[in-house]
């Protein structure tokens, strides 16, 4: 059983107030969650085997005043550049999943020096009008389980779903949920397509794109975008069957052999 | 008092079917399906001659307001509407509620509009300085909510200081950075026109409201019964700012149909304030509010409270008939009699100086609409405009129309 602690880095003298859940021993992991929130899966179960897991939490899910203090995509990735310094982490690997993708393909690419490794899974950061990222901040709860899960009846999905039971506990992750994506929306509103294009050659970390075939919120054709534009980086692309945009979910076994192997390799 | 009538310019003739059809009125209703551009231009043309005759038939005031992308209500540009009724109209206040600031870029724009709309009029523009929808801000023009409100903050500010300060000055905002502002032309009214500020029960509109010393206007379909604990802590939020109870600080809109009696008001009106409610407010709820268009505390307010309030209003009405539409006060409606003890039984209980009602409401037809506005501003409007004079002033409407005496109705 993975023990789960929580850390609260100071930025800027006290000014930003993260909160970064952490676990395990080993070589830094930093990992980035998507714009719905951070959920504590066996995915990270699995790193904190070998690993020092470090999962911070995005601008403002902790203390809702610090998201009115990182104004731009730039002010962002600058952000994550004295967390982890705040962190004692020096050129960490870098996952990020969805939202957390993109994040990390920017802080890669502004930095390449900061990151040693890097781990797209289904990330956001391309537009093609061909195949349009669907807008997860209005879809009905409906919709967005069928276009997350590659099996939206599963076990697993139902499992990812669940809700608190009490009144209050739901009240409180119903807010938690709804401010992850007001917050997180601050800096792909309302088109996800805010300038990696000309920024992400300039990645040098060996990258692993993981993407669940699946996936209808964002399709797995933009995982050809990624590795095609990945031009100074040497790219694994894994497209997995079974998987949505959850891939770390629906095929945790996979996803995290995938991940350690690589990461260790 | 003050009564202005307000107009949405809704789509009259939307298929009986409509709400089941189509997934929302707002944002993605299809335009080619739904409407003919010659028809919606006699609509325009309606709504603009249900105004001047509004005028005509002395009202104290007209309004007009900003949406986009769909059938509810179309006037993406108020202004274009508000220069037609500054040229047509002699003495009503032009209620502009509004131009929406964090949508308007450079909020200068509103700045020069309105002050045309004051000297093509003038002096008789209300500057409404609406946050705008979710659905419009955010989903119709693409501003992130989380930092729509202080968009708002920062273009209010942009735009007062363009009317009041005389020289030129830069200004070096977050979302606006202009190099020389002086904005060609000035309003007539000194040191601006009056300001009113529409919300839907907001505390932070409130404080904003509270701070300026503008006038607040509660913008709500549910009616003057589901209003009163909204505007009793609109009251409390005034006095804890230590500011004066004058009923002016607060405007209210509400849906009034005015017929012979009671029975013809039934016969006229019900089908069309089912349309309004049916079909003109099915919003799709992932439109109506996108996560980060309340602040964090409002947002902790509303899922807190989610078990009662207004989460449970929505959609309620769909079974509805004309008298449960009444009862609840959605709508007051009847006789002239029977309206007039309703509104200033509302009037009362509300605190509402500046009251804006809207005479045309859903697929109401042009000539009902005039039947409406006629009978509204022959028996009922004298029986309430006294209202509140007696004790208090009015300092949120044009000054020059303060002294003149209303056009003789009646």
């Amino acid at each position: 059983m993975v023990t789960v602690e929580e850390k609260f880095p100071k930025i800027r003298e006290g000014l930003l107030n993260p909160k970064v859940l952490t676990a395990g021993e080993g070589p830094p992991v930093v990992f980035l969650h998507g714009a719905g929130g951070l959920r504590w899966g066996g995915f990270l179960d699995d790193l904190a085997e070998e690993f020092s897991v470090y999962a911070p939490l995005h601008p403002g899910l902790h203390d809702p005043d610090d998201i009115r203090k990182v104004d731009t995509l730039w002010d962002l990735v600058l952000y994550h550049y004295d967390l982890f310094g705040a962190l004692g982490l020096e050129s960490p690997a870098v996952i990020g999943h969805s939202y957390g993708g993109m994040l990390a393909a920017e802080i890669a690419a502004t930095n390449p020096e900061s990151v040693s490794k890097l781990v797209l899974m289904n990330p956001i950061g391309f537009w093609l009008d061909e195949h349009p990222v669907l807008d997860w901040t209005a879809m009905s709860p409906d919709a967005l389980v069928k276009a997350i899960f590659a099996d939206p009846e599963g076990d697993i999905a139902k499992e990812y779903l669940q809700v608190p039971e009490d009144e209050e506990e739901f009240k409180d992750f119903t807010i938690a949920r709804t401010w992850a994506i007001a917050c997180t929306s601050k800096f792909t509103w309302p088109i996800p397509d805010k300038g990696l294009k000309n920024r992400i050659y300039r990645v040098s970390a060996p990258s692993l794109i993981v993407w669940g075939k699946q996936d209808a919120l964002v399709p797995p054709e933009y995982a050809k975008e990624f590795s095609d534009r990945l031009v100074n980086a040497t790219v694994r692309t894994e497209m997995l069957d079974g998987a949505g945009h959850m891939p770390q979910f629906e095929q945790r076994e996979r996803v995290s052999g995938l991940v350690r192997e690589f990461l260790k390799g | 008092m003050k009564v202005s009538m307000f107009h949405l310019m809704p789509h009259r003739e939307l298929p009986d079917d409509f709400e089941d059809k189509y997934h929302s009125v707002w944002v993605d209703p299809p335009w080619s399906e739904l409407a003919d551009p010659e028809r919606v231009g006699q609509y325009y043309n309606w709504t603009l001659d249900e105004l001047i005759y509004a005028d005509k038939m002395g009202m104290d005031g007209i309004c007009v307001n900003e949406h986009h992308q769909n059938a509810y209500g179309f006037m993406p540009n108020p202004n274009v509407m508000g220069s037609v009724l500054a040229r047509s109209t002699e003495n009503a206040a032009l209620v502009q509620m509004g131009a929406t600031l964090p949508t308007t870029h450079p909020p200068i724009r509103i700045a020069e509009e309105y002050a045309m709309l004051d000297c093509i009029s003038g002096g008789r523009l209300i500057a409404g300085m609406p946050l705008g929808t979710s659905a419009d801000a955010n989903f119709s023009y693409g501003i992130p909510p989380i930092v729509q409100r202080e968009r708002y903050r920062e273009a209010h500010d942009l735009i007062v200081d363009a009317w009041t300060r005389d020289e030129m000055f830069a200004f070096n905002g977050k979302y606006t950075q202009l190099r020389y502002v002086n904005v060609w032309p000035k309003p007539i009214q000194k040191p601006h026109p009056p300001i009113w500020v529409p919300g839907g029960g907001s505390s932070s509109t409130w404080d904003f409201v509270c701070e300026k010393g503008y006038c607040y206007c509660y913008l709500s379909y549910y009616g003057n019964i589901f209003a009163t604990k909204i505007m009793e802590r609109f009251w409390e939020r005034v006095e804890q700012n230590g500011l004066d109870t004058n009923p002016y600080r607060a405007g209210f809109l509400q849906l009034v149909a005015v017929s012979e009696t009671d029975a013809q008001a039934e016969k006229d009106y019900e089908k069309h304030i089912q349309y309004f409610f049916n079909k003109c407010m099915a919003v799709a709820p992932e439109f109506q509010a996108a996560p980060g268009y309340q602040d964090y505390k409002s947002l902790v307010n509303r899922v807190k409270q989610l078990s009662g309030g207004r989460a449970e209003q929505t959609g309620q009405w769909k079974d509805w008939k004309f008298k449960d539409f009444v009862d609840n006060q959605y709508v007051i409606s009847g006789g002239p009699a029977s309206v007039v003890d309703q509104l200033k039984d509302a009037i009362k209980r509300l605190r509402v100086g500046n009251l804006m009602v809207l005479l045309h409401i859903g697929s109401m037809p042009h000539e009902l609409t005039l039947k409406n506005i006629e009978m509204f501003s022959k028996e009922v409007l004298p029986h309430i405009r006294d209202t509140w004079d007696d004790e208090w002033e009015n300092h949120w409407w044009p000054e020059k129309l303060k002294t003149k005496a209303p056009a003789a109705v009646g």
